[in-house]
């Protein structure tokens, strides 16, 4: 009798215990999520309507950091400078990885695994020790880029890191020196394409670069989608780079937002204009990022779905 | 297929000749010869970085500056090395990265995989949309983040110790969670199944099936893991300000802001840091790659 009752119990409770076996397995991402997302997401915003150094005291001002944010002058040269670095390094990374890769899964490539170690290394490191190994790559007098450049016959090459017009240019060029993440990421995505799809074409008769615009390149658009999304993310929160290579100079010229917004917090300790600044990245990059998703439907083709 | 392409192919067939053979088997080892030079030429392009830090890093002061470049050192300057790593306290800078790397692949690796599984096998409720805002907080960018943390540590007088840099990696993330739930998902559930009706456990189940069957995905988490935290930058910047407490790269960033005119010193100690990513690289390649491949094309 009493072991009916028992069993009875624990069946009424099955789903139960389920649940509470599943809260428990959670419980790590649910305080990881309370406190160091929503939790800090709600404190964020609070911080960012208040003016404090977290030593002298907290003062309520409202929307105020917002509105001295728009009128900025540096809030909005690091806006640009951002917006500079990323639309110059995210198109031209997609073309070079997608290229090296379009290489890479030609038949008659030979060694293939050793090419793709070569070009996927760059993207392994990275950090400190490759910013200043880039930061001595740009040297103007001693780098090697100017020294192949000069040897090459150019007279007068740039001075990257050191003048306001090619800073950027110069951190591009590093971005893109990690091009093999990417490239990877496209190798997969062409290997995986079925060859009936070729065959097909083939039999009627279409050449290689019809093959291209109406094969490969739909059947890889999921992948840059994909991409796309990550480095435009990645490339919005730039950092270290600038914190080693250039702290923002010259000018400000390489003064990106993630750089102010340290520099706000940490170096002026105005903690809250410097969430304010947190907000509104926040929103830009969340801004790009459905801007990307909404045009989605037009270009990219996934398989199984019917092209108009 | 219609009957008149069919009828152009084999009319193409047909005339495929003996000179036309010759002419493709041309075409395709030309075609051959141009992508390998390319391949060649953009390998150098890719390497020549890495082979002038490393040669550098054995020069003298006066050959080190010459152009054009010379690619084999003479003399090669070994004592670089030892000169170098003796201006800041390294081995300290080392150590403390070595424990913090392992401590938080550890605390990573479990900590995903428990919340993985909870969301790949048990059926709890609110499960789905728990895992749309999991999803939804990948998006979110750190810096939101960052100055609350900061504030409430600081309260915690936790600023200048390791917690602030634990604490968070032993509590799951978001995309690792993700990664391994998607791995997790493509396991078959019947050995589970199985175990369930011997009256196993779901802890028993988590640690002795799908654990093991989690391996490979696991391993491209731990392997993620280390190189972030191996290069992690700007959380140690923050919370770490005295150089017995500081990280490989926050001493590297110190020792070059010191020697910012002295090549070949910043260059040797740049290859130390590296060393251990390239080394765990060349012997675990294959999870790198994998790891790119799980999360781009089943993201």
């Amino acid at each position: 009798m009493a072991q009916e009752i028992a069993v009875k119990g624990r069946r009424l409770n099955l789903r139960q215990r389920e649940s509470l076996v599943g809260f428990l397995f959670c419980l790590p991402w649910l305080i990881h999520f309370t406190l160091l997302i929503a939790g800090a997401m709600i404190f964020s915003f609070v911080i960012s309507l208040s003016r404090t150094d977290l030593l002298t005291g907290w003062k309520f001002i409202g929307f105020q950091n917002y509105s001295n944010l728009f009128k900025d002058f540096l809030f909005w040269k690091s806006l640009r400078v951002t917006a500079y670095y990323t639309f110059l390094v995210v198109p031209l990374g997609i073309i070079l990885a997608l290229s090296i890769a379009l290489l890479l899964n030609s038949k008659v490539v030979a060694f293939l695994g050793f090419w793709r170690l070569i070009y996927y290394l760059p993207s392994v490191v990275s950090g400190v020790a490759v910013a200043i190994l880039w930061m001595w790559v740009l040297n103007p007098r001693f780098g090697l880029l100017n020294a192949t450049l000069i040897s090459l016959g150019v007279k007068n090459p740039p001075r990257w890191l050191y003048s306001e017009e090619w800073a950027i240019p110069g951190f591009v060029l590093m971005g893109l020196w990690g091009a093999g993440g990417a490239m990877l990421l496209y190798l997969a995505g062409l290997q995986s394409i079925p060859t009936h799809l070729y065959e097909a074409a083939e039999i009627d008769g279409a050449g290689s670069w019809a093959k291209f615009w109406r094969i490969t390149l739909p059947m890889l658009t999921p992948t840059i989608f994909f991409n796309l999304i990550m480095s435009i993310i990645g490339s919005f929160q730039v950092f270290t780079q600038v914190y080693v290579m250039t702290n923002g100079g010259p000018n400000n010229a390489t003064l990106t937002m993630v750089f102010y917004l340290y520099r706000l917090a940490f170096l002026e300790f105005k903690f809250g204009y410097a969430s304010a600044l947190a907000w509104v990245l926040f929103f830009i990059i969340l801004f790009f990022t459905m801007l990307v998703v909404r045009s989605s439907a037009a270009w990219v083709y996934y398989e199984g779905e019917l092209r108009k | 297929m219609n009957t008149s392409t069919l009828a152009s192919r084999i009319e193409r067939i047909r005339l495929t000749t003996d000179w036309q053979v010759v002419f493709w088997r041309v075409r395709r080892i030309i075609a051959k010869i141009i992508i390998h030079l390319i391949l060649v030429a953009g390998a150098i392009v890719f390497a020549a970085p890495f082979v002038w830090m490393l040669s550098t890093s054995f020069k003298t002061e006066a050959t080190a500056y010459k152009i054009p470049v010379e690619w084999i050192p003479k003399p090669i300057r070994w004592q670089n090395y030892i000169e170098a790593w003796q201006m800041q306290p390294f081995p300290i800078f080392y150590r403390n990265t070595i424990f913090l790397t392992v401590v938080n692949i550890i605390g990573i690796v479990l900590s995903s995989s428990l919340v993985a599984f909870a969301f790949a096998r048990v059926r709890f409720w609110g499960r789905d949309v728990l895992f749309l805002i999991l999803l939804a907080t990948m998006m979110l960018p750190g810096q939101v983040t960052l100055i609350p943390i900061y504030v409430i540590w600081s309260r915690l007088k936790a600023v200048n110790t390791f917690w602030p840099l634990i604490i968070p990696e032993w509590l799951s993330n978001a995309y690792n969670v993700f990664l391994l739930r998607q791995y997790m998902m493509t396991i078959t559930p019947e050995m589970d199944d199985a175990a369930r009706i011997d009256g196993a456990s779901w802890f028993r189940i988590y640690s002795q099936i799908i654990i093991p069957m989690s391996a490979p995905a696991l391993g491209v988490v731990a392997i993620q893991a280390f190189s972030w935290n191996w290069n992690s930058f700007m959380g140690p910047l923050i919370y770490l300000n005295t150089r017995n407490k500081f990280t490989i790269a926050i001493g590297l960033r110190l020792f070059q802001s010191q020697m910012s005119q002295y090549m070949p010193y910043t260059m040797a100690m740049s290859v130390v840091a590296l060393i251990p990513v390239l080394i765990v690289f060349f012997i675990a390649q294959r999870y790198f790659i994998q790891g790119i491949v799980i999360t781009g094309v089943k993201g």
